[in-house]
């Protein structure tokens, strides 16, 4: 059993998103972590890129896999968790605590295509 | 093998070498401007010539080559390297040729791409090769370079497309990405095949062709290649073929005459020259006759592919000649139709039937899983071969299965090396269904046991340097 | 006829393994082949040679090319081959091993990469190596994509015009396909030109330059300035280098380069037609995820042993599929452990008196041809080390020096003549050459 917390929004593609105002704080999930195994490397966007909601903006790579993460929203890259560059284990310890980027969104009503924690559990199958 | 740990490196000492060099009777030439001149000390090691000879033969005794033991790695046809083909390519009249020498001057090595060509053509059906890529993926990039100039010189901007099945080399679809092109995956069917029915919804004027290879990656010949052919020339695109596979069809089958336009050949696999470690390789590329004219717009590598590589191959044509061609073919697929008998009962093979060179198990029938103890995995198996003096299978490849296990004996195996492989696979099967953490702890035997590949890749120490 | 000596089955095996799986024939292991694909009649191939044969025909096709000393670089250097290499490098163990998957019974290999990269870091003075590549202009057409790759939305790749020509066609061939543009940075007074290159770029389209360090005319390039002008405009700098020259010249990393591409050949290599030779890439840490090829890495083993991995493998090709930095799979690894065993027996000061031999013979060559008053000097104040240029006043110079038994003199695009002088090439056969020149 994955942990699935109740507050933010989920994507299909795994990653969460918690609304701050008009920014989309965004990680994957702790059913994402899982599922990759040991995490090496996230590779992130630069602050001021756009990105496009289900459109890649990054990946998670593991020894011998590679995950793109899939921006749930669009906008504007305003911030990027440099934490994760020499501690990508981050997001196996705490996939909740450990954001991956924050956007400030363009079209804020494409939250309204996420789902909410009960609906991601089920999606998930557990 | 035996543990050895030392680096060059810290074998050096100030002041020693191994180095011999004629005495310098030239007048002394003027230095380079200070300001174009090295700055930082050159922290070379600095060792004799027996300490080299030594600590590179400690290192080759970590090692395990063809000529160690059997190597039944799918899809990278390890068969024996002829000792003649390595005399023969060191020959003063061929290392020593500069490669900007006009044909006039080296006849002998001209003769020798002609008579390559000539014979790959008539083991392939192709009309004519290309002799510069340096391995399989770059001959895969040459010949999609090819398919893409074939319809630019036609006007016909459209075809930004390929067709890839699903069950393709990874370097396929990377090799299109360089060359430009889209990649659209075809699904395979339940028994391995291509579906020809969902092949046909993606033919269009954007496609440019489609790469196979035949047999596929998992050693079954694609039956309805004639169908596939004749619905990718149909739509104006053209059949690449990957021939990573040519192995089983040496003498009885040639991809020219199965519609391919366009293919590369592994000379390290299929022309018995050796590996390396990871190349040199060669993968010369041959078209048929109406893609011959592009070619020379294609300029792969800086002068006239790996000759060396080159070589060697054609010593193991002269070798073969018209005469053993053909059991070079039939018995790789009888090795590997042989040991996929002998032990289908102890691993679970996904597709029945005759396969060609090589095939695929999907890991154990009985793993040993129980309670809380997991089950023995394909990459348990692949280690634990280790400790039996084996090297390991092709494994978790291609992706179709999840315990994926392919398995390519070649021809230059005696059934005697089949049997005592058959032997251990069966024996590390029991060893699984008895007690799976047999294996999961293998290697046992081994110079180094199992590594910590998540440290490695999280911290990176990748140079002597950052160890200091 | 004869039997192949690499084919151990008998009769007897052969039967017995067709029992097992249960056909009558070799032929019906081809059952699923529709019949009209099996190949019918003999192919059109010579007969089978025995291994006498194939050493008297090798021989006599060996004997039909022209045995000359070698005075020409371009991209080809004629350096001298320890006898340890080859011997070590054919040790089966390296030899007929394949890519070290398996890294328990891979050590040997792992651990030469490892040097190799250790080695090729140093020379360039940048901090990540790959495994190898290809070869030098192959390096360039793939720093060329990197480039593109770290800096996305830059469309445009410069190459200096006096990069050697076989490295912008090379490069030129991998854009069109790619979909990089291509622009020439022209040379002034043999030199890329820096006026020329801010020209470009101010255009806010370069993605990354590539500019030789030793270039097609043997000059030893300034590169002064090029770095900051490129770093201001967020490209690359990308460096082509003779790897045996940069143990004298600035390195890549004293330019402030962010890649250093080239050839290894000049470490040992033999010339051998045009390979195989051995690419070579080293990059600062920052573009270290989006280098391209196999690149190996220390761990520890369950024992906590020092070992070494394939690691990084996130960015190739078997994970990444259509979205790898590359394609490149199977690279130069046995050349790699040439060019390993070369430098560990050159050591710092064999390599400074490699240059040394290399330099003073070459300018003792070019000052003895100057004064038979048949050349034009091109770039008299340029410096260089092995190779030169220089304008020949007469014609037919390199068939001449041929029939003597020099390859020599070879013709430029630019329409001059081109000499290289190696430690191999003694001061007897410079005055030889010279005085064929003097006859003419």
């Amino acid at each position: 059993m994955s942990k699935i917390l109740e507050g933010l929004m989920y994507s299909e593609s795994h990653e969460w998103v918690k609304v701050e105002g008009d920014v989309a704080v965004i990680g994957v999930s702790d059913f994402a972590q899982k599922e990759m195994g040991d995490i090496t490397y996230v590779d992130m966007p630069e602050v001021d890129d756009e990105v496009t909601a289900g459109e890649e903006f990054g990946a998670l790579e593991s020894v011998k896999a590679s995950s793109e993460l899939f921006s749930p929203v669009s906008g504007t890259v305003c911030a990027v968790n440099e934490e994760l560059e020499d501690a990508p284990e981050k997001v196996n310890e705490d996939a909740y605590g450990s954001w991956i980027i924050k956007v400030k969104m363009s079209n804020p009503s494409e939250l309204d295509a996420l789902m909410d924690a009960a609906a991601y559990k089920a999606s998930i199958g557990e | 093998m035996k543990y050895y740990d030392k680096l060059v490196f810290e074998l050096s000492q100030e002041g020693r070498t191994g180095f011999s060099l004629p005495v310098n009777r030239f007048p002394a030439a003027p230095e380079i401007p200070s300001a174009l001149k090295r700055q930082g000390a050159l922290n070379l090691p600095q060792v004799s010539e027996p300490d080299v000879v030594r600590h590179y033969t400690n290192l080759s005794q970590m090692n395990f080559g063809v000529d160690t033991g059997f190597y039944p790695l799918g899809s990278c046809t390890m068969k024996y390297n002829p000792k003649i083909n390595e005399e023969m390519a060191a020959l003063p009249g061929f290392a020593g040729l500069h490669p900007l020498m006009e044909d006039s001057l080296v006849p002998g090595a001209r003769k020798v791409y002609e008579e390559m060509n000539k014979a790959l053509a008539a083991i392939t059906g192709m009309h004519t090769f290309t002799f510069d890529p340096c391995a399989g993926a770059h001959g895969e990039l040459t010949g999609l370079m090819i398919m893409r100039q074939y319809h630019l010189n036609r006007g016909d901007l459209a075809r930004t497309k390929v067709i890839v099945p699903d069950s393709a080399h990874g370097t396929n679809p990377a090799s299109a990405a360089v060359a430009g092109l889209e990649v659209v995956e075809v699904k395979s069917l339940e028994n391995g095949r291509i579906d020809v029915e969902a092949l046909k919804p993606l033919l269009g004027p954007d496609i440019a062709g489609i790469m196979m290879t035949n047999p596929n990656t998992l050693g079954l010949f694609e039956t309805q290649i004639e169908e596939i052919a004749s619905l990718v020339h149909g739509i104006g695109g053209l059949l690449y073929y990957d021939g990573a596979n040519m192995n089983p069809l040496m003498g009885v089958v040639r991809p020219g005459d199965m519609g391919f336009d366009i293919m590369h050949l592994n000379l390290h696999k299929t022309f018995s020259t050796p590996h390396g470690g990871g190349g040199p390789g060669s993968g010369p590329v041959g078209v048929a006759k109406h893609l011959e004219g592009c070619i020379p717009a294609i300029k792969v590598s800086g002068f006239h592919g790996n000759f060396g590589v080159i070589l060697r191959a054609y010593a193991y044509i002269l070798s073969l000649g018209k005469d053993h061609l053909q059991k070079v073919g039939q018995y790789s697929v009888l090795g590997a139709n042989y040991i996929k008998e002998c032990l289908k009962d102890k691993y679970k093979l996904p597709i029945e039937g005759v396969c060609k060179h090589e095939f695929v198990f999907d890991g154990l029938i009985d793993d040993g899983a129980h309670g809380e103890v997991p089950g023995a995995t394909t990459l348990d198996v692949a280690k634990r071969l280790l400790d039996y003096g084996f090297h390991a299978p092709t494994i978790y490849f291609p992706l179709l299965f999840h315990q994926a296990l392919m398995i390519e004996p070649t021809e230059t195996e005696s059934k005697e090396t089949l049997d005592a492989f058959i032997e251990v696979m069966r024996k590390i099967s029991d060893e699984a269904a008895q007690d799976p953490n047999i294996l999961h702890e293998a290697p046992h035997n081994t110079p180094i046991s199992r590594p910590d590949e998540t440290t490695a890749a999280r911290s990176p120490i990748l140079k002597f340097q950052d160890t200091l | 006829m004869a039997r192949l000596p690499y084919l151990p089955q008998t009769e007897t095996d052969v039967k017995a393994m067709l029992a097992r799986i249960g056909v009558n024939k070799l032929e019906d292991l081809y059952s699923d082949v529709p019949a009209q694909f099996l190949h019918k009649g003999d192919y059109a191939l010579p007969d089978a040679l025995s291994e006498q044969e194939i050493r008297d025909y090798f021989a006599s096709i060996e004997a039909m090319n022209a045995r000359l000393k070698v005075f020409v670089g371009q991209g080809a250097y004629d350096h001298y081959t320890p006898s340890v290499i080859p011997y070590l490098c054919s040790r089966s163990e390296f030899l007929t091993a394949y890519t070290p998957y398996q890294c328990e019974i891979s050590q040997g290999t792992l651990r030469y990469i490892f040097e190799y990269q250790s080695m090729m870091c140093e020379l360039t003075g940048l901090d990540v190596s790959n495994a190898s590549m290809y070869d030098g202009p192959t390096a360039a057409a793939e720093a060329m994509k990197m480039a593109i790759a770290c800096t996305r939305k830059k469309t445009r790749v410069l190459l200096s015009a006096t990069l050697l020509p076989h490295v912008i066609a090379v490069v030129k061939t991998y854009a069109k396909f790619h979909g990089v543009e291509i622009g020439l940075v022209p040379a002034d007074g043999g030199q890329t030109s820096i006026e020329a290159l801010k020209a470009e770029l101010s255009k806010d389209d370069v993605a990354g330059v590539i500019v030789p360090s030793v270039n097609r005319y043997g000059i030893v390039e300034d590169h002064s300035g090029f770095a900051d002008a490129i770093h201001a405009e967020k490209g690359i700098l990308v460096e082509y280098c003779d790897p045996s020259a940069l143990a004298v010249v600035k390195t890549p990393a004293e330019w402030g380069a962010d890649v250093a591409v080239g050839d290894g050949q000049p470490l040992g290599l033999p010339i051998c037609y045009g390979g195989p030779y051995v690419g070579f890439m080293t990059v600062k840490k920052e573009h270290m995820r989006k280098m391209p090829g196999r690149i190996v890495g220390q761990t520890v083993d369950k024992q906590g042993r020092r070992v070494f991995v394939l690691t990084l493998q996130a960015r190739e090709q078997h994970i990444k599929r259509e979205k790898a930095t590359s394609n490149i799979c199977s690279n130069e690894s046995l050349m790699a452990l040439w060019v390993t065993v070369y430098l560990s027996l050159m050591g710092p000061e064999g390599m400074k008196q490699v240059n040394k031999l290399s330099a003073d013979g070459a300018h003792y060559l070019k000052a003895e041809l100057l004064k038979t008053g048949k050349f034009e000097d091109v770039f008299p104040d340029k410096p260089f080390l092995k190779e030169f240029v220089l304008k020949y006043k007469g014609a037919g110079l390199r068939e001449r020096l041929e029939k003597a038994g020099f390859f020599a003199g070879l013709e430029t695009e630019e329409g001059y003549v081109s000499f290289c002088v190696t430690e191999k090439r003694s001061k007897e056969e410079i005055d030889r050459l010279v005085s064929i020149v003097k006859e003419g």
